[in-house]
């Protein structure tokens, strides 16, 4: 196997294999549309380096064009030929037919994660200073209310987050409340996923509408807490002095 | 039916005899009874017209059924700002160009100056056009919203006038006088250059300042109406989007003009037709690529600017229904980035003959290094997945790849990216060429050093910003990373250059031999360009959401909703088409005159005269021609 067009194919089998299956071996399996992206940006490369020399256009077209037109394609090679055109319009039928049959599973959703918060949550500060006194408190208010589903650690892994799906954040990660601001996190805590608004649609989220049990009080020191206990910042457009 | 010396027929012929018949014949004693007789009559009438006009007065909106007022401004909107931004843009470089050309003696660049400036004019007019033809709709269809908008901006109304005249009057001078003013008058002619882009930059600013008003308001209730109205064009996002803009207009105006060069390459009939469009469309690329590296920076600058006036609108753009946009954007710049650079490359390929086989190893290295940047930059932070997929992965966010999707990784992809095709261009700069001078080596090895510490600082600053607070990021380590890949180019430039004065020709640059895909490329560039331009223009206007002016005139009309995304994708591509119908509309009537104006032993133009021992004065040279 050589030429640019089968060194194409190995590399496009080669990456599929890696990101199907070796890479679930270390960590969660890819979901079929990034896996899709990663190998159209590996087939765009391949045809980028193959084709910047007219030599290489004709050696990676070359073979399509013979095979299209079935010059030189006798024995083995006419009947591998002929084989794909009675098999790809087979394959495609079936791709076709998978996607559109009735079937029990949701649709892939793109599900807006951070919706933009409400216009009276916006700008709103901590109203308390942020003291070795109110964190502990803060803390103490976390174990108690919301631990159970984002964990002691702060991390998304309570005891009750195995009955949920999405799971709970996972505040220790820098990809959730560090990239918000406070005001932010008192919004989602205080109004829950009721009070999500319609373009975060579906609401698939669990968290309690907290304002009917807990004082705003309580959910900022909550707040303060959590960013401490998960050793982030939130985002702010002054510096601490 | 009455006919007229002109043609035209008087419809009411008819009706205004049978209404002189109800007249009847009067005294003059009886004149006062016949006037209080037609007073009594017409009051009610009075009454019912100044009812209208109250009516009139208080009227919203209206709507243009079955398209839909929002889809009209839409789309007219759309085609102004592009078209704006290509006669805007291509001034810069087309003033630029002719002092290359008055510098260095060189004809070749005067004359592309001048096929720049001739694309231009055959712009202007149409651009102008849909100008008042937006403006008819706006104040037809969204009446409210303009006498508000005129109420705060009408002493910037006044200036942009002026600025028009003046640009016209400039632009005209220019072009028509540009064969009548060379020789000891050039330097006037390029003085009137200098004008042009000086109204072009005023002609850009003032509406900018109304429609970054509506995103981010300045409401002042005191004071005279020019204090009203510089202070509501002073707001937070002016000059974010002025910088912005400004960039992109070259960006747009230099692809736009290495795709005519494109097809007029494809179309050449001879080899000195074919040289002239080849160096033109490497000028185009090269103008194009040379404003795309300083984009990202202006581009994150404004949405940092936008996230901090306002949380929820900043959230919107990057976080909430929006920001899926940003991921098409990542793809379009992605594909402009890699056709800029495939561009460069076959331009190795093709016009050195013979370094094919030396160059294909950084290519490939070069390639790898866009295509993963381009695969982090693509990766969403939320991920699209079936509920199944999203069971395993313990949510929509995947443990590993997620880090990707947060901005530390865009930024430090994106300066990558930009890097890389710095020293792409880099490279084809110093192909085919063997330097002379004895310190060449300590230098090429000193600037080898400095890309590697380069790439390294930037990927350290770009995972170090995971463990830092966001502000700590944005403010330094964002900021560090744009200004080390600055350090890169502009130390890089003229060291290169200077290198380059001394260096020994090893294969002469062969113009004319772009196989046709390299035009195919140019073109390729310039629809990508647009694309992302209708792409974020919509991106920057929907943030609004349901406001009109943000926080200050609420949206009240049948289309205060934000559309589906699939629906606005739909809209950009038709309006990038369109765009392209117009664009190749009027380079066709522009060049119309070219054809009819060729005789039989003018086929062939007059090649240009280098002088010997003259240095192509833009990197990468330009066609010479044996004596």
């Amino acid at each position: 196997m050589k030429g640019p067009l089968a060194k194409t194919a190995i590399l496009l089998v080669g990456m599929y294999v890696f990101l199907k299956f070796i890479l679930p071996l270390f960590t969660a399996p890819l979901p079929a549309s990034l896996i899709f992206l990663y190998l159209a940006l590996t087939f765009a490369s391949a045809m980028i380096f193959y084709t910047m020399s007219g030599g290489g256009l004709d050696e990676f077209m070359g073979p399509v064009g013979r095979f299209l037109t079935g010059s030189g394609q006798a024995g083995i090679a006419g009947t591998a030929r002929i084989l794909v055109f009675v098999l790809f319009p087979l394959l495609v039928g079936w791709q076709a037919y998978t996607r559109l049959a009735p079937s029990d599973m949701p649709p892939a959703e793109n599900r807006t994660i951070h919706p933009a918060p409400p216009g009276e949550f916006v700008g709103l500060a901590n109203p308390y200073p942020t003291t070795p006194e109110n964190i502990m408190m803060g803390k103490g208010l976390y174990a108690a209310f919301c631990s159970p589903c984002h964990g002691a650690n702060f991390d998304g892994k309570g005891p009750a987050a195995v009955g949920f799906n999405p799971p709970p954040a996972n505040f220790s990660d820098p990809g959730t409340i560090a990239q918000l601001q406070e005001s932010y996190l008192f919004w989602r805590i205080k109004k829950g996923g009721v009070g999500l608004p319609v373009e975060a649609m579906p609401w698939k989220s669990a968290m309690p509408r907290w304002e009917v049990e807990l004082p705003d009080e309580w959910i900022w020191k909550i707040i303060m807490g959590e960013y401490d206990g998960a050793g982030q910042s939130p985002r702010t457009w002054e510096e601490e002095e | 039916m009455k006919r007229f010396n002109d043609g035209s027929y008087m419809k009411n012929h008819g009706i205004i005899e049978n209404l002189k018949s109800l007249v009847p014949t009067v005294k003059p004693s009886s004149l006062f009874g016949w006037s209080v007789f037609w007073a009594l009559v017409l009051l009610p009438a009075l009454v019912w017209a100044q009812d209208a006009a109250t009516q009139a007065m208080s009227v919203e909106y209206r709507d243009i059924p079955g398209v839909g007022s929002r889809n009209v401004v839409w789309v007219v909107a759309q085609q102004h700002l592009l078209l704006a931004g290509f006669v805007l843009g291509v001034p810069i470089f087309a003033w630029v160009c002719e002092i290359v050309g008055w510098k260095t003696k060189e004809a070749r660049y005067d004359k592309l100056a001048k096929e720049f400036t001739k694309l231009l004019t055959s712009a202007y007019a149409t651009t102008a056009l849909f100008g008042g033809i937006l403006l008819f709709l706006l104040i037809g269809l969204y009446p409210k919203l303009m006498a508000y908008l005129s109420d705060i901006f009408f002493p910037s109304f006044i200036v942009y006038c002026l600025l028009f005249l003046l640009e016209t009057v400039t632009l005209y001078l220019y072009w028509y006088g540009w064969d009548a003013m060379q020789g000891n008058k050039k330097t006037f002619h390029l003085f009137l250059g200098f004008l042009l882009n000086v109204f072009a930059l005023g002609i850009m600013i003032v509406p900018n300042a109304w429609a970054t008003f509506q995103a981010s308001p300045v409401v002042v209730a005191e004071g005279t109406a020019i204090d009203r109205a510089w202070a509501a064009t002073w707001n937070p996002t002016w000059w974010p989007v002025n910088i912005h803009r400004l960039i992109a207009n070259v960006v747009l105006g230099g692809f736009i003009c290495g795709a005519y060069a494109g097809i007029r390459y494809l179309l050449a009939a001879s080899q000195e037709e074919r040289e002239h469009y080849d160096w033109m469309g490497y000028v185009g690329n090269f103008i194009g690529v040379f404003g795309m590296l300083p984009l990202p920076f202006a581009g994150y600058w404004l949405m940092r600017e936008i996230y901090q006036y306002n949380q929820q609108m900043g959230i919107t753009l990057m976080g909430g229904f929006l920001a899926w946009l940003f991921i098409l954007q990542a793809m379009l710049i992605g594909v402009l980035f890699l056709g800029a650079n495939y561009y460069f490359w076959m331009g190795i390929t093709y016009r050195i003959p013979g370094s094919e086989r030396g160059y294909r190893r950084p290519i490939l290295a070069m390639l790898i290094v866009l295509m993963v940047c381009l695969g982090v930059w693509m990766t969403p932070h939320s991920l699209v997945a079936s509920l199944e997929e999203a069971r395993k992965m313990g949510g929509t966010h995947h443990p590993l790849l997620g880090v990707f999707g947060v901005m530390s990784a865009k930024m430090t992809v994106a300066n990558l990216m930009i890097l890389v095709t710095f020293m792409s261009f880099v490279m084809y700069w110093r192909a085919g060429k063997q330097e002379t001078a004895g310190w060449a080596k300590i230098a090429k090895s000193v600037m080898g050093a400095l890309l590697v510490l380069a790439g390294i600082a930037v990927i350290v600053l770009g995972v170090w910003g995971y463990f830092v607070p966001a502000i700590i990021r944005i403010n330094y380590f964002s900021v560090a990373q744009v200004l080390i890949v600055l350090f890169i180019m502009v130390t890089f430039t003229p060291l290169t250059a200077i290198l380059m004065k001394s260096a020994k020709t090893t294969t002469e640059m062969v113009w004319g031999k772009m196989p046709i895909r390299a035009g195919y490329a140019l073109v390729s560039n310039a629809v990508m360009v647009i694309l992302l331009m209708s792409l974020m223009g919509y991106a920057r206007s929907s943030s609004r959401v349901h406001w009109h002016i943000y926080g200050v005139m609420r949206d009240t009309s049948d289309y205060a909703y934000s559309p589906a995304l699939g629906y606005a994708a739909a809209f950009m591509s038709l309006n990038t088409f369109v765009f392209c119908l117009l664009v190749a509309f009027i380079f066709w009537v522009a060049t119309m005159g070219d054809k009819g104006k060729k005789t039989p032993d003018q086929q062939q133009p007059e090649p240009a005269k280098i002088p010997a021992g003259v240095t192509p004065a833009l990197a990468g040279g330009s066609p010479r021609e044996q004596d």
